[in-house]
């Protein structure tokens, strides 16, 4: 699975009160979470972003509250993937259980500007960022089932999919 | 090799005899918890899975707790899907409104959180429940919504940080400072997937409200768990409330730990954590002049009876700076009946202080106490990222409840100490 977009650029411990506010937590519609999406971080985000964008950060990406909304917001604003420093434990597994794919790299944000493109290889397990100067960045490839579980777009509909053969 | 309490627990729930810190395990879940904002997205992906009946009816308990009483068309909808699910499924544990507190609260008082569960709640405060020497852990909707089914979840065993604490607490000094003081140490992922497990000399003078006060910022600090071994002060309390078996399980001598930290309580003053992270913390002798427009003294952190007791103890013949409005919410009916027998209400309404209907409410910016641009709130919460507490441009900062009481009085943050 290979993703390429524009990076919007976050910093450390991005929470995911400022990934979709409490605020609109009396909706679990995707479309109407994708509408406030990092709203509290940057406040035209969610006009923006577009299909198939990236979004690059810090340390501790989605620390604080155990919402699933914030993948789900994330998801249904277009981003393709997330590729932080690190991210919160809570939101690791719920990004791969929303069908959201997420790339740990030590190294990409401190070498990407903000507007540029990326290019994320979860097969081999490689960035190439714009520009043919830059050597590629290796990440950790994401497995054949989590392929199939984001494909289907969930741990649930994946579960629901291979229940019925 | 000897293990952790965490890890003795998970084993316990695996069938595995011995397990490691890495290792993927599939454990069965004691309980299996979720609230107004998480469990109608888990409703619905049970329902997605082909899920007709959930694993056990006295396991899966629902709790509406943060945007009720319903504050909105939206949020009674979600309120009504939840409602709705836990009839259908005769659920035990579904408390409605006049019956229900904030769930870390009231799952413990209710005796339905016990020594050695295992327990999952889609709410990252689950880990509340480790001060009762429980492995508790917040998970998302879907993780919840496949334990309902299935009645196990997946866990990566994790590495524990052991704190070890030692001396005796300052006046005014309580678990909320303890806590805040760590979390300033090792930040906001200090203690990424690990566990903490909290021991040391220190611990035998803290109360259950302390301890579960501790247990409940483990996940500020990125923790997967915050966990204390029981002992008696554990049992007096669970005794009396637990209605079926438990079993007390300590870490061994030659258990192995990640990182062990030494703290001496004793050169811990009350500490505020500032805007806007549960890590950016100050002592109170530290804070300077900072205004305030409002206090709340309440939620799964800090709104047990004897956090109460510690505001009214300060507010007792005060009353809140005209400028500043003090919001009160017991954590649960039990609270809020104990607090108005021990005459607590007179004290608060005295002191000015609107009294709350147990709610999450105002902690995560839902309703009763949204802030506007450019207000600052002192608040017994959890959480001071920006726009927690209402818009992006206003400010919270963390205390304990005799802060917030004093600072309620004086109209900026300030200890009891300053108060004449």
């Amino acid at each position: 699975m290979k993703f390429q977009g524009k990076v919007w650029k976050f910093g450390d411990n991005i929470d995911t009160d400022a990934i979709i506010p409490a605020r609109y937590l009396n909706t679990f519609d995707p479309q109407a979470l994708a509408a406030h999406c990092m709203e509290d971080a940057d406040p035209d985000f969610p006009r923006k972003v577009r299909p198939g964008d990236i979004i690059v950060a810090g340390e501790n990406f989605g620390c604080g509250s155990s919402r699933e909304h914030a993948p789900i917001a994330i998801k249904a604003a277009g981003i393709s993937c997330v590729i932080a420093k690190s991210f919160a434990r809570i939101f690791y597994r719920n990004a791969f259980n929303m069908g959201l794919p997420i790339f740990e790299s030590p190294e990409l944000y401190d070498r990407i500007a903000e507007g540029r493109s990326v290019t994320v290889d979860g097969d081999s397990g490689v960035i190439l960022m714009e520009g043919a100067e830059a050597s590629p960045l290796s990440i950790e490839p994401i497995p054949p089932f989590m392929q199939e579980l984001i494909a289907d777009g969930g741990l649930m509909q994946h579960l629901a999919r291979k229940s019925r053969g | 090799m000897g293990m952790t309490i965490t890890e003795k627990i998970l084993c316990r729930h695996t069938g595995l005899d011995e397990l490691h810190p890495g290792m993927l395990i599939n454990a069965k879940v004691d309980i299996a918890l979720g609230n107004d904002v998480t469990a109608p997205l888990a409703i619905e992906e049970f329902r997605k899975a082909g899920g007709k009946k959930v694993f056990d009816e006295d396991k899966v308990v629902l709790i509406p707790d943060h945007f009720t009483p319903n504050k909105d068309i939206n949020s009674a909808a979600q309120c009504k899907i939840m409602r709705d699910f836990a009839r259908e499924q005769e659920i035990t544990h579904y408390y409605e409104v006049g019956e229900v507190g904030v769930e870390h609260a009231l799952l413990p008082e209710k005796g339905i959180v016990l020594p050695g569960d295992l327990v999952i709640g889609a709410d990252s405060h689950t880990c509340t429940y480790g001060a009762l020497g429980a492995f508790a852990t917040g998970v998302g909707s879907t993780d919840l919504a496949a334990a309902m089914l299935t009645g196990e979840a997946w866990f990566k065993v994790p590495e524990t940080i052991k704190f070890v604490l030692s001396g005796s607490l300052n006046p005014w000094v309580s678990g909320k400072d303890l806590i805040l003081y760590i979390i300033g140490q090792i930040g906001v992922d200090g203690a990424l997937y690990r566990a903490m497990e909290f021991t040391g000399e220190t611990v035998a003078s803290l109360t259950m409200a302390d301890r579960f006060t501790i247990a409940n910022m483990a996940i500020e600090a990125g923790g997967k768990n915050g966990i204390f071994a029981p002992d008696d002060i554990t049992e007096a309390y669970v005794q009396p409330r637990a209605k079926r078996p438990y079993t007390v399980y300590a870490s061994d001598a030659d258990a192995s730990y990640a990182q062990v930290m030494e703290i001496d309580v004793g050169r811990i003053e009350p500490q505020v954590a500032f805007p806007h992270l549960p890590s950016n913390t100050r002592g109170i002798s530290e804070v300077g002049h900072v205004p305030i427009d409002q206090v709340v003294i309440g939620s799964c952190t800090n709104g047990r009876i004897e956090d109460l007791r510690t505001a009214a103890a300060v507010l007792k013949g005060r009353r809140a700076d005209p400028r500043v409005r003090l919001i009160v919410i017991p954590a649960t009916q039990e609270v809020y009946r104990a607090a108005m027998k021990e005459g607590l209400f007179d004290i608060f309404l005295d002191a000015h202080a609107a009294v709350s209907t147990p709610t999450c409410g105002p902690c995560l910016g839902g309703h009763m106490g949204i802030l506007a641009a450019g207000e600052r709130a002192v608040a017994t919460t959890n959480r001071n990222f920006v726009g927690r507490m209402g818009h992006p441009r206003s400010e919270v900062y963390l205390s304990n409840p005799a802060v917030a009481a004093a600072s309620a009085v004086l109209g900026r943050i300030a200890g009891p100490d300053e108060l004449t």
